[in-house]
């Protein structure tokens, strides 16, 4: 029991990040039909800009901020640079570019920073807490009451807001969405800002649990894939629950079978769902489009 | 969006003969292939200007390159005498340019509401409510689902709802792209009267049909395009009477 309540919180901690990767791949996947490879370097660089800007005297809640920021801001530009550009390419094109950003933020970052692994404090220290038999660290409460926080602000956004619905309705019919004035650059623009802002949180929030290093990103890259697949890639509450089934499933294997294959389960879920469910467990959002 | 009883509109006193759009020998091509070969056409403010013309004649690409919505290759679009060729699309619907396009194309997954929400999208004024009211009163059988997601409404709704979001700008012109294409002939009748009806409201409007006569009634003027070329117009009552628009379009 107490064991099976230890896979659970550390799959949970684990999954909220990797769903907070699934919605960054979804939010941008559904505003411009892109499959935005570099969203796992969002996740470094939020993580990696923490650490060296409170490395060099900052306040950590600054520094997160600032690292928010810088990474909204990489994201914008690689919108504007990498994407807007090849405007009209196709879909295999335009992942190519991603992948090619990804490796370029990465090179950067290993000369920015460095090759080290780095750990940043705990936010409520490390005084792990008892519940039933099994223990759960602060941090990790951090991370998934911040994914909670996160999805309730984005909820709030695409449901109440005009410019939240207007994405929608750039996603649900870009023609459409031209004709009644949005302007759908934009829109593709905000949703890259937005990713890229929710990936550095997630890395910030889970660096203090995983530590970070200029190329965390890839993996995490491959399992939000994965979660979003999973889910049904444009579903934001499938990401959400493809990136906490993931997790979870990480853990009991890990914990049951072996640590040593931890990374081959996302691997195998991808292929899963690619030859027995294309659509995804929630249903892939191509369905609707025309 | 037209006026409500209750409210004044800043609307000027226009001459009937003011020219809103003035189309001049416009061009437009898919890859190779040429849509548009020079089209002229010109829209009056008050007035509902018709254009027919059968499958693949250039009608849709004509309305596409109005809103901003397809490249052009040569020519003029003019808005009230200012050059909108260049201009984005929504840069053309501030200038009060509305769409109704082939195919409805509503957001299927937005409820009703949120679809003529984002209709008056370019508006910061707070009649937006009042309008949406007016629209319900247009089109009361979306107000008893305007909580329900747009997907779910028939055919002749969605063209409602299409035409109702379109109205929520506000538009000095409104392009019709085919609104009666797949309706049954009550709702086709339906929706003549109500685009008649939006002339008495202030609404400019050029219809794009392939349902010549039905189009041509409820018209002053009209014209008929044929491979991306103008091959006639003139007053609408004159081409239902004209031998060759006859023959051709309304297989008499
Ligand atoms: N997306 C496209 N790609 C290539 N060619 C196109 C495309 N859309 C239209 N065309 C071509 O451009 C020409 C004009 O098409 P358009 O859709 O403007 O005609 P239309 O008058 O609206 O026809 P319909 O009454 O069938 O709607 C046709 O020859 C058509 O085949
Ligand atoms: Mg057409």
């Amino acid at each position: 029991m107490a064991e099976l309540l230890q896979f659970i919180f550390s799959g949970l901690t684990v999954g909220a990040v990797y769903a907070l990767v699934a919605l960054g791949f979804t939010i941008i996947y559904n505003a411009s039909d892109v499959v935005n490879f570099a969203q796992g370097e969002f996740v470094m660089l939020g993580g990696m800009a923490t650490v060296f800007l409170a490395a060099a005297g900052l306040p950590l809640p600054l520094a997160a901020i600032a690292a928010v920021v810088i990474t909204v801001a990489v994201g914008l530009g690689l919108y504007l640079f990498a994407i807007k550009p090849a405007r009209g390419a196709s879909a295999v094109t335009l992942i190519i570019i991603t992948i090619g950003a990804s490796i370029a933020l990465r090179g950067a970052a290993q000369i920015v920073f460095d090759k080290q692994f780095h750990r940043l404090p705990s936010f409520s220290g490390d005084d792990p807490i008892h519940i039933l038999g099994a223990t759960i660290l602060p941090q990790s409460l951090w991370v998934i009451g911040g994914a909670g926080v996160i999805l309730a602000a984005l909820w709030w956004f695409f449901r109440v807001t005009l410019t939240g619905k207007a994405v929608l309705a750039t996603a649900a019919n870009r023609l459409a969405a031209s004709l009644v004035g949005i302007d759908t650059r934009f829109v593709v623009g905000l949703s890259f800002a937005l990713s890229a802002g929710i990936g550095a949180i997630a890395g910030i929030l889970v660096a203090p649990i995983t530590l970070t290093s200029y190329e965390v990103g890839t993996m995490l890259a491959l399992k939000g894939f994965a979660a979003a697949m999973l889910g049904g890639m444009g579903n934001p509450i499938g990401a959400v629950a493809g990136g906490l089934l993931i997790g979870l499933l990480e853990a009991f294997g890990a914990g049951y079978l072996s640590s040593t294959y931890k990374d081959a389960f996302a691997f195998v879920v991808i292929l899963l769902v690619l030859f027995v469910m294309p659509g995804g467990l929630f249903g892939a959002r191509s369905v609707e489009r025309v | 969006m037209p006026e409500t009883p209750t409210r004044e509109t800043p609307m000027p006193e226009t001459p009937m003969q003011e020219t809103l759009l003035e189309v001049a020998d416009l061009a437009s091509a898919y890859g190779r292939v040429k849509a548009l070969k020079g089209v002229s056409v010109t829209v009056n403010a008050g007035e509902i200007v018709s254009l027919v013309g059968g499958n693949g004649a250039g009608k849709t690409t004509l309305l596409r390159a109005i809103s901003g919505v397809q490249p052009v290759i040569g020519g003029s679009v003019r808005f009230l005498g200012e050059d909108v060729t260049r201009l984005a699309p929504h840069a053309r619907v501030d200038r009060g340019i509305a769409q109704v396009p082939e195919g409805r194309q509503i957001f299927a997954p937005l409820s009703i509401e949120d679809n003529l929400r984002l209709g008056a999208y370019r508006r910061r004024d707070d009649a937006i409510a009042a309008d949406m009211e007016a629209v319900y009163e247009l089109f009361p059988m979306l107000k008893a689902r305007r909580a329900t997601p747009a997907g779910g409404l028939s055919g002749g709704q969605q063209q409602m709802l299409a035409m109702g979001r379109a109205l929520m700008s506000r538009p000095k012109l409104l392009l019709l792209d085919e609104p009666s294409m797949g309706l049954a002939p009550i709702l086709v009748d339906q929706i003549f009267e109500i685009i008649a009806s939006l002339k008495q409201r202030g609404v400019t409007v050029f219809l794009v049909e392939q349902n010549a006569a039905a189009a041509l009634s409820i018209a002053d003027r009209g014209y008929v395009i044929e491979t991306g070329k103008i091959a006639h117009e003139g007053e609408a009552a004159s081409l239902l009477a004209d031998d060759r628009v006859r023959a051709a379009y309304l297989g008499i």
